[in-house]
């Protein structure tokens, strides 16, 4: 000891620098260290900030969607246009068509002028004034009447939608400039819808037609609705549960706990792992050819999207399936096996329950998936314009319906911009869904995971 | 019977079978479960089974067949001169079908007899009308022989819909009765039905198989379909896309792919670095809390659909590229371009980049950053010099499968890169990928069986020749650097 510590007595040659400061090289080095720190902080700030800039753009765009500008006009529905022959006969009244309201609705615009001539805008008569109410309006009136044709020879106080414009003025899309140069809205109709606005007429509150309307057409966005594509991408999702379920949950238990080590269960391994990363728009070809063309099943129907979407989602049950029956361990099995079960028993009564959390929590990760993907429901005529509700099931896994992603889709490829705030308020709804659906698979995973 | 009763009847006697060949098996060993080989549940099942599964088979094959067989029997009542000029004879059977589902309907809404029908000839009445009024259109005037061939088709449906129901309940009752024959004490009844749900297990593991090879096979058959339409040389080597509705469309698939390969690019490009820097500094650097904040908040990218990204794209990001970097630069006026869509895929891409780098980075051994420390280098050093060159193929892995990503990605590139199929250097101009013109060229209007639809089948076999080379070459790469460290 005494010897080695007696070779380190300085020998007298002073050390070059000195310890306190840092040398030019030292220096150099540490800036490159502070430098890495500083470039990994922006990659994550560059991260944290796109994904922040993804929802807020869609908060921002969308959550005016679900407000909605509505008209409170007083209608005289007139026997002599509805009735003409006092019958009171449903069939005839029925053939009254949407034309024969329109101008029930102006003669409610004209009363109200008369009564209040405080409403009165220069160059804007009763007819131009109704153009306010959206087309679906009498539409709306008629299907009000034909339900209950007692009303007829009746006044009634109906709450109309407001025209897309009108309700895009409210929300800032509309100004009087823009209305200048736009053939569907006049500065006037702007100036009548404040006069309304402050007499308690028109209102803006929230509109749940969005979420229960069915889709409308290209010059009507204010009617438009999710109605349709909500109904159609929840059967989409039920013909998924029903399948995904029990043949992934089979595959994983037989490749798990089964399969032979041979060149079969290789090839069956390898292309599980191969389906998980082939792209979406290749299982959308698929379900074009094999569903539509060769089975001959209907286009744009619940039931195709479903099987296309469960092909899909099938690897990734089978992964997470695989990850809990592994995570279960070894002794469950030979305890089973020790008194007497076989190993199907084994599997089924003891297993199988232990792996139940993980692999729900898998299968409602998958299903959100599935909601989501767009691409091949594109193929297989989802994109169809549809405004009738499917069916109940099992009939109306065959009827044409829409679903939730392709709206969103179906809404950005109009021309009124008032469907882009409807395509993003369809995401604010999209995205709900899928974050109850992880929000229940997180709970499920912190309350049933057990560790072993 | 219609099939779904059938099915409906099989599955009553199964169960049905099941009670009985559960009672008796208790009865065969006078009450006492013990003297059984399996619990008497296992008795029933399998006359379940017994019962079921033929029936079922034989039902769902001959489902399948019927149609098939009964067409080339009638097609061949159709003469030459009932096709009509430009129609095929898979056009006129389309209608041999469609007359004789309404034929069906009438018979059965009480419309016609059937001695009226078998009476009526399409060359004195107005067929046509007739269906009309039931809801079922026609799309031309009927021909007599076209009518018969609907009528022999009908009663050949008929007739053979009686005989599957006849085989498949007697399918169903013989093997019942011969399960419950069988019902011994010694019978090892758990083991035949444990084999049963071993075969359903297998079978369900083939489902992956089955899609693989649906997959490949209907993308290679209408691809060659295509090719006889347009020659490959053409689709290949041809430097123009332009399809046209009235034939002697250019498809030649260079710039769609120079249009995928150049977002891509972009997007790898955005991508990459970030990802890989996220990843180090995350498995690195970060303390456990802000990594247990960070980690799920980038992988909140990861679970939005990519619709989402495309909106984003379209309402975003595109307006404020081209306002703020293409117009002030003069390179472009559009808002979709390669660098809108290659960005927003960027981001994309990100948590995939991340979290596959981040489980590479993990799995290099602590000794090494050890060694690496006590050698004086700093921590930027060990990352640098030590950790990334060990993790480096476990990388390269992960960047060859986000390519894979961002070359099938559909959604963004459809509402974010454009549709005009351009050769150009410019990252601001519209540009198209193989993605986009599938879903173009396969939502139009165009008829199906024209080379300008069936390009998609070749585009899409391209894509997933391409995907699934990456893919399998990742896995090759990732598989055998974990051998390295295990």
């Amino acid at each position: 000891m005494t010897d080695a510590t007696s070779s380190n007595i300085p020998s007298g040659k002073k050390h070059a620098t000195s310890l306190v400061a840092q040398d030019a090289r030292t220096k150099r080095r540490n800036a490159a260290e502070a430098r890495f720190r500083a470039y990994g902080v922006a990659a994550i700030v560059v991260a944290i900030l796109a994904l922040i800039g993804l929802v807020s753009s869609i908060l921002y765009n969308g959550s005016s969607a679900f407000r909605q500008t509505f008209i409170t006009m007083e209608v005289y529905l007139d026997p002599a246009k509805l009735d003409k022959d006092g019958s009171g006969n449903l069939e005839k009244i029925a053939k009254v068509s949407t034309f024969g309201y329109a101008p029930l609705i102006a003669k409610g615009f004209e009363k109200k002028f008369e009564e209040n001539p405080n409403l009165v805008v220069e160059g804007l008569n009763a007819k131009k004034a109704a153009k306010m109410i959206s087309k679906e309006g009498p539409a709306e009136l008629r299907r009000m009447v034909l339900a209950n044709p007692a009303l007829i020879g009746q006044t009634v106080k109906v709450e109309f939608l407001a025209n897309g414009r009108i309700d895009g003025y409210f929300k800032g899309r509309v100004t009087p400039e823009t209305a200048k140069l736009d053939k569907n809205v006049s500065p006037e109709q702007l100036m009548l819808a404040d006069k309304l606005k402050e007499a308690g007429l028109l209102k803006t509150r929230f509109n749940f037609g969005f979420l229960t309307r069915a889709d409308a057409s290209e010059n009507r966005p204010e009617a438009a609705g999710l109605g349709v594509a909500i109904l159609g991408s929840f059967y989409m999702m039920l013909v998924v549960l029903c399948l995904t379920l029990p043949i992934g949950v089979a595959a994983s238990i037989y490749l798990e706990e089964f399969a032979p080590k041979n060149w079969i269960t290789d090839i069956v391994e390898v292309n599980i792992s191969n389906l998980a990363a082939v792209p979406s728009i290749v299982f959308g070809i698929l379900g074009l050819a094999i569903f539509i063309n060769f089975a001959g099943l209907p286009q744009s129907a619940p039931i195709v999207g479903g099987l296309v979407l469960t092909l899909m989602t099938l690897p990734t049950i089978i992964i997470a399936t695989r990850a809990s029956l592994k995570a279960v361990p070894p002794s469950i099995r030979d305890a089973a096996l020790g008194v007497g079960a076989s190993k199907m028993q084994a599997v089924f009564h003891h297993v199988l329950p232990l792996a139940a959390p993980g692999i729900l929590t898998g299968t409602i990760i998958g299903l959100a998936q599935a909601l989501g993907e767009t691409a091949p429901l594109l193929l297989i005529g989802m994109v169809a314009f549809v405004r009738e509700y499917p069916a109940a099931p099992p009939e109306g896994f065959f009827d044409p319906a829409a679903a939730l992603p392709v709206q969103v889709y179906n809404w950005t490829q109009r021309s009124d911009p008032a469907f882009v705030e409807r395509a993003s308020g369809a995401i604010i709804v999209l995205l709900v869904f899928l974050l109850a659906m992880n929000a229940i698979a997180i709970i499920l995973r912190r309350r049933f995971e057990r560790r072993w | 019977m219609s099939a779904g009763l059938v099915i409906l009847a099989v599955v009553v006697i199964a169960t049905l079978g099941f009670f009985l060949g559960r009672s008796r098996a208790i009865r065969s060993a006078e009450g006492d479960v013990r003297k059984l080989h399996s619990l008497p549940n296992y008795y029933g099942q399998t006359v379940f089974l017994f019962s079921a599964v033929p029936a079922l088979l034989v039902t769902f094959a001959w489902l399948l067949l019927q149609p098939l067989y009964v067409e080339s029997q009638v097609s061949g009542m159709i003469t030459a001169s009932d096709i009509p000029e430009g129609g095929s004879l898979s056009l006129v059977m389309a209608d041999v079908r469609r007359i004789s589902t309404g034929l069906d309907l009438a018979v059965s809404s009480g419309n016609l007899t059937e001695g009226q029908f078998s009476a009526m000839r399409a060359d004195t009445t107005d067929v046509r009308a007739k269906l009309g009024e039931l809801g079922v259109a026609v799309a031309s005037e009927v021909k007599q022989n076209v009518f018969e061939a609907a009528k022999a088709y009908r009663a050949q449906t008929g007739t053979l819909r009686m005989a599957m129901t006849v085989v498949a309940l007697v399918l169903a009752l013989g093997g019942a009765l011969l399960a419950m024959m069988r019902i011994t004490p010694e019978f090892r009844a758990r083991n035949v039905s444990e084999a049963a749900v071993k075969a359903l297990l297998i079978l369900s593991s083939m489902v992956a198989i089955l899609t693989t090879v649906g997959i490949i096979f209907s993308l290679l058959f209408e691809t060659s379909n295509f090719f006889r339409l347009y020659p490959a040389k053409d689709f290949f080597f041809n430097l123009t896309w332009n399809p046209q509705f009235t034939g002697g469309s250019d498809l030649g698939i260079a710039p769609l792919l120079w249009g995928t390969l150049y977002v891509s690019f972009v997007a790898l490009v955005f991508a990459v670095p970030i990802g890989l820097l996220v990843a180090v500094y995350l498995s690195e650097y970060a303390s456990r809390r802000v990594r247990s904040v960070v980690k799920p908040a980038i992988e909140v990218l990861a679970g939005i659909p990519t619709i989402v990204y495309g909106l984003f794209a379209l309402i975003t990001v595109g307006p404020l590229l081209r306002d703020y970097f293409a117009e002030p630069l003069g390179l472009g006026t559009s808002s979709s371009s390669v660098m809108t869509a290659g960005v927003v895929m960027g981001i994309m891409l990100i948590p995939f980049v991340s979290s596959l780098s981040d489980d590479v980075i993990n799995a290099v051994p602590q000794a090494m950053r050890d060694g690496s420390y006590g050698l004086g280098a700093t921590q930027s050093e060990t990352v640098k010099q030590v950790i990334l060159p060990a993790a480096l193929p476990g990388i390269v892995g992960a960047i060859l499968l986000a390519a894979s990503r961002a070359i099938g990605e559909t959604m963004i590139v459809v509402m974010g890169a454009g549709a005009a199929a351009k050769l150009s250097l410019n990252p601001f101009e519209a540009m198209t990928t193989i993605t986009v013109k599938i879903v173009s060229q396969l939502t139009g209007d165009t008829e199906f069986a024209s080379p300008e639809t069936l390009v998609a089948f070749a585009l899409g076999l391209s894509l997933f020749v391409v995907t699934l080379g990456l893919n399998i070459l990742a896995l090759y790469i990732v598989r055998k650097y974990r051998e390295q460290y295990e």
